[in-house]
């Protein structure tokens, strides 16, 4: 479905949608390209395909491109994912090759794209290569990094430093996610999109409907965990705090996930998982297929509460929509959870399953208070984590850049 | 002619910011880590952790609206640092180096009283931030105290920020920009000035700031509409 910036009006503010007019005015028809290495699943493919089109609402020439890989290279980039994010892991001397080789295709494939840009912004570390393979670029280059990179396994980031360092900015979820680089690194949290599939409201039948079909009973509490079958997300431990809390309540736990096409370890995650359900009835473990969106979003708006119990987490955009959907979160004190779930206020942060299965009882016996954290959730998210503001941080970023960095830029 | 009907000479400029984040890399575990950094970093740090920090996205319930008074609580525990560091009022102050003074010589004085302050467990870190502050005009104009009390409901967050809590740093008497505008009307303008005078913006969001300077602007017969 196509919307328009005017669209946002209602749930951001129309004096919201003026200033970003404004703003963009000195940024009309340049040309701006975001590259990563998925169309579909994941946070990162879902705000571009949001964030391109608004861009070019604003008069920008905006574009998005995808790096092409195998699933060999696929497995290389999820070693740097695990490994940026601190596990022991080291690709082989053939998968580094590989990286390097993918990337220069691409910038043969998607150079030309690339080469005149105004601004290019490359997600994540699978395309950063590109920029090494195109001397002859024009334009300002950024590397958005959305995962958290702040004690990364040194052998991975040694081999990456170097690639990102040329770039002329660097972008991070979390000022905790930042590295040492030679250039100014941007503070830039992510969004969610109110008008989108995953967030718009939804009529309550479509919720029961969904929520029938896939056996929910609706007289008993339901705790939802939306995320990626990776063991960052802990769904093992979930599980566990589930069982403990059940000894006290009727809950029923469903574990949503989804695949995405550069995580060749979901398969594994996703039976282990299995197992730890054994056969009980009350644990639903769904694999959606990653356009599930509507169907995502009714399983969040049935939920009692919404856990997000990540060991390592980026910034956790599923607390996010949990948020604005008025659901308190239990969360992992990881990533950008920290920044979302506010003790007593949007939820509670917890570090072990013991912890969790505490906080589930305790929300789960006090509607008055869930009310009342649904309110501040929803606000909270309106008021710092809708697209439009994300949008605002992007075009203040490229007007930066292009002033050359002085701490105050009057534009036109 | 209605009292709130009568003309500026001057109209009001509506003006708005944008603020973008700078990592500075430079991060602090304990107490003296953070003495130290305060004394080496760029001045427009101190500021952005004073008064930048407004329009950062942040949960908006908080107890202390300064990021040291607020880290020193939440990451440290300590509360009478803490409770110190929050009355730090850079208004009072003659600039932010001043302020930077003032911060060293509360944390000095603290650490003076009691040395053993341990770090704080990895990630909890004070992490050191600048702004980059891009301004730009609205296009949109006020000429009476209705016309600006009918406006700044539909000015974002970033423009009640420029005028009303920027702006005390740029005006020679300290004071907001609407104020100083609407002492042009004379006494009941200076009225009106001093009624917005008592919008304490280090308690509010900016949203709920914004709310309060509407109510005052309400409660004049110059500005009801």
């Amino acid at each position: 479905m196509s919307v328009a910036l005017r669209d946002y009006a209602d749930a951001a503010g129309p004096e919201v949608i003026d200033a970003l007019e404004r703003l963009a005015r000195p940024l009309r028809g340049r040309r701006v390209v975001h590259v990563n290495s998925t169309r579909v699943g994941g946070g990162v493919a879902e705000i571009l395909a949001r964030l391109v089109p608004l861009m070019n609402d604003l008069g920008m020439d905006a574009g998005w491109e995808v790096i092409e890989g195998t699933q060999e290279f696929y497995g290389v980039t999820k070693t740097f994912h695990n490994a940026l994010q601190g596990v022991p892991v080291t690709p082989t001397p053939r998968g580094l090759e590989v990286y390097d080789e993918m990337n220069r295709q691409a910038a043969r494939t998607i150079g030309p794209a690339l080469a005149d840009a105004d601004f290019v912004f490359i997600h994540d570390p699978q395309p950063a290569a590109i920029l090494r393979h195109l001397p002859s670029r024009r334009g300002r280059w950024v590397w958005r990094c959305h995962i958290d990179v702040s004690r990364p396994h040194r052998p991975v980031w040694k081999f990456l430093r170097p690639i990102v360092a040329p770039y002329d900015a660097s972008v991070y979820s979390m000022a905790a996610f930042a590295q040492p680089l030679p250039h100014p690194q941007y503070i830039i949290a992510p969004s969610i999109d109110p008008l989108s599939d995953k967030n718009r409201p939804l009529e309550e039948s479509e919720v029961s409907s969904v929520a029938a079909r896939h056996g929910l009973d609706p007289s008993r509490p339901v705790v939802v965990q939306v995320s990626r079958f990776d063991r960052f997300k802990d769904p093992i431990g979930v599980i566990q705090a589930y069982r403990i809390a059940k000894r006290h309540l009727p809950i029923q736990l469903v574990l949503v996930g989804g695949t995405a096409t550069d995580d060749p370890e979901g398969d594994a995650v996703l039976a282990a998982v299995r197992e730890a359900r054994a056969d009980d009835p009350d644990v639903h473990v769904l694999l959606l297929p990653p356009d599930a969106h509507r169907e995502i979003n009714a399983l969040q708006r049935r939920a009692s509460l919404v856990m997000q119990k990540s060991l390592k987490e980026g910034f956790g955009l599923t607390v996010t929509e949990a948020l604005w959907k008025g659901k308190p979160v239990i969360g992992g004190r990881a990533g950008g959870i920290v920044l979302q779930v506010v003790d007593h206020h949007t939820g509670f942060l917890v570090d072990t399953p013991e912890g969790a299965a505490f906080r589930m009882r305790y929300l789960l016996n006090r509607p008055n208070a869930v009310a009342l954290m649904a309110e501040k959730a929803r606000r909270f998210v309106r008021e710092n984590f809708l697209l439009t503001r994300h949008l605002r941080e992007y075009l203040t970023v490229m007007l930066a850049i292009d002033s050359g960095g002085g701490d105050q830029v009057e534009v036109a | 002619m209605t009292p709130g009907a009568i003309p500026h000479p001057e109209p009001f400029r509506f003006r708005d910011c944008s603020l973008t984040i700078v990592s500075l890399g430079r991060i602090a575990r304990n107490l003296r880590e953070l003495r130290a950094e305060l004394a080496a970093v760029p001045v427009g740090s101190i500021q952005h952790h004073f008064y930048d920090a407004f329009l950062r996205p942040s949960f908006d319930d908080r107890e202390y609206r300064n990021d040291f008074a607020a880290w020193t609580r939440r990451m440290l525990r300590d509360a009478p640092l803490a409770e110190r560091l929050s009355v730090i009022n850079p208004l009072d102050c003659a600039d932010f180096e001043d302020v930077r003074d003032r911060l060293i010589e509360v944390v000095e004085e603290r650490l003076a009283e009691d040395p053993r302050h341990a770090d704080v467990p990895e990630g909890m870190e004070f992490r050191f931030l600048r702004s980059q502050m891009v301004y730009f005009d609205t296009g949109v104009r006020a000429t009476t105290v209705k016309e600006l009390r009918e406006m700044l409901p539909r000015t974002t967050t970033g423009s009640v920020f420029y005028h009303f809590v920027e702006a005390r740093f740029r005006s020679p008497q300290k004071r907001d920009d609407y104020s100083l505008w609407l002492m042009g009307f004379g006494d009941e303008g200076r009225t009106l000035a001093d009624r917005l005078a008592q919008v304490d913006f280090q308690l509010w969001s900016l949203g709920e700031t914004r709310s309060r300077i509407v109510d005052c602007l309400d409660a004049s017969p110059q500005g009801a509409t």
